[in-house]
């Protein structure tokens, strides 16, 4: 029997990921729909009303998944950086550029519907907490990003600038958030943690994951779809 | 011997920067004009001025110390001394960190002089100038140090000021926390050690890795 030789670079070419991410993009647009529809429904309707913050609770729905995306996406655009970086591939660039749009939206979504919980929670749209403000840095780190890549017309050289920063990005993140808890802190404790039993009722937390599931398939449709312009654009 | 380049280097830059005093001067007059500029804003009641002089001072230096960062690389670049630099024997990365430390010694060491003189505007206590001192002189390097990456991603850009200050404030948050926060640990009468630590320690970290960084963006900006 001879080993069989697997192409793991056979979709590293625009040309021939241009089909592959439409179809999958397709895919997920589609997860992304009924997933969301389920997961408001589980929220809105289903899980039970907060017994101390009553029915403002039902933002979380949206804020802690959007929340886990904007800092999950910031490393996976870093990743792809890094691949772009290390191996010249067209593509990876492309996957980091079309990823930062999407993960700065969840970072804005996050801050946006954080105060709008905090307003009848905290009785303020804004603390400086270490979360809220940790949170606000990501969203200037993806500002950073953008605004590199806008301002450099020769593409290889955006991507290979937007890598480095990137990366260097990726390494101080976990430094900024630090620094930034032990300055202050005066958020609640993580409220779902893989270690411990969560202390939510199951069904917010299927609503949650549903809903964190949703923004996943969001965000693999949007940021492939922006892929298949950069390609029609550049490719 | 590897540190030869570097000695170059930092003797030529230092004497650039001799050349053209004006430079150095309106940075580190910007540092002194903006520590002036938040009693005037905010009003001059002494207790109030006494809790924000770690934090205004930090800041001032953070801004102060970005200002200068456009001239790190655009000298060289224009005049072509960086190309020759790229090409040549020395490694890129003990030229850049150099340059960096030139850059500190010419932007950030003055500031930490300066510094307790802003102080003593604000009414800090004498016993904190100490402390003041060295959260500066632990943290401006590291200003200088993160700084480069943004300089040198930003070499030739339109718009490259402002740009700069886009890429590397946000990776300044560290610095600023710390360095304030040991002033502060010290005025609350705790000790600022911890603080201190972290600082020596970001310092160690950022000198170590960031000039590869730096090197890498240089490359890129230089194709």
């Amino acid at each position: 029997m001879t080993a069989r030789t697997i192409h793991w670079f056979w979709y590293a070419s625009p040309q021939t990921f241009f089909p592959l991410a439409g179809k999958i993009a397709r895919v997920c647009a589609v997860l992304a729909v009924l997933l969301g529809i389920a997961g408001l429904y589980v929220g809105f309707f289903v899980a039970p009303t907060d017994a101390q913050q009553g029915e403002s609770y039902r933002i979380i729905f949206i804020h802690v998944p959007a929340a886990w995306m904007s800092m999950f996406l910031y490393v996976v655009m870093a990743f792809w950086a890094a691949i772009g970086f290390a191996m010249h591939t067209r593509l990876s660039g492309m996957m980091a550029r079309s990823l930062a749009p999407t993960g700065a939206l969840f970072t804005f979504i996050a801050l946006w519907t954080g105060s709008l919980w905090g307003k009848p929670t905290w009785g303020t749209w804004w603390v400086w907490d270490a979360r809220l403000t940790s949170e606000l840095i990501l969203l200037f780190l993806y500002f950073g990003f953008m605004a590199l890549q806008a301002s450099i017309d020769d593409r290889r050289r955006a991507d290979r600038a937007g890598a480095v920063l990137a990366i260097v990005g990726v390494v101080n993140v976990p430094i900024i958030y630090y620094s930034v808890n032990w300055w202050n802190t005066l958020h609640q404790g993580a409220s779902v943690s893989l270690t411990r039993a969560p202390t939510m009722a199951k069904t917010m937390l299927v609503g949650m994951l549903l809903m964190a599931l949703c923004f996943w398939m969001y965000s693999i449709a949007v940021a492939l779809w922006r892929v298949r312009c950069e390609i029609t654009e550049n490719g | 011997m590897i540190l030869a380049p570097a000695k170059t280097i930092v003797r030529r830059d230092l004497l650039l920067a001799l050349r053209r005093r004006s430079d150095v001067a309106t940075a580190l007059l910007f540092f002194v004009i903006v520590a002036s500029l938040f009693p005037l804003g905010i009003g001059a009641e002494p207790n109030l001025l006494r809790s924000i002089a770690p934090g205004v001072i930090w800041v001032a230096a953070l801004l102060s110390s970005m200002l200068s960062l456009n001239r790190l690389f655009a000298g060289d670049h224009a005049d072509g001394t960086l190309e020759q630099m790229l090409l040549g024997a020395a490694p890129l990365g003990i030229v850049v960190a150099a340059k960096a430390f030139a850059h500190w010694l010419v932007s950030g060491l003055p500031l930490v002089l300066i510094a307790p003189i802003i102080a003593l505007q604000y009414d800090v206590a004498s016993a904190l100038y100490g402390v003041l001192a060295l959260s500066l002189l632990l943290g401006t390097p590291i200003l200088s140090i993160i700084g480069a990456i943004g300089a040198a991603l930003t070499l030739g850009l339109r718009g490259g000021g402002v740009l700069l200050s886009l890429l590397v404030l946000p990776l300044y948050v560290p610095v600023l926390i710390m360095g304030a926060g040991a002033v502060e640990m010290a005025s609350a009468g705790l000790s600022p050690d911890g603080q201190l630590l972290l600082l020596a320690a970001m310092l160690v970290v950022t000198g170590a890795f960031a000039p590869l960084a730096t090197a890498a963006a240089l490359r890129i900006s230089s194709e």
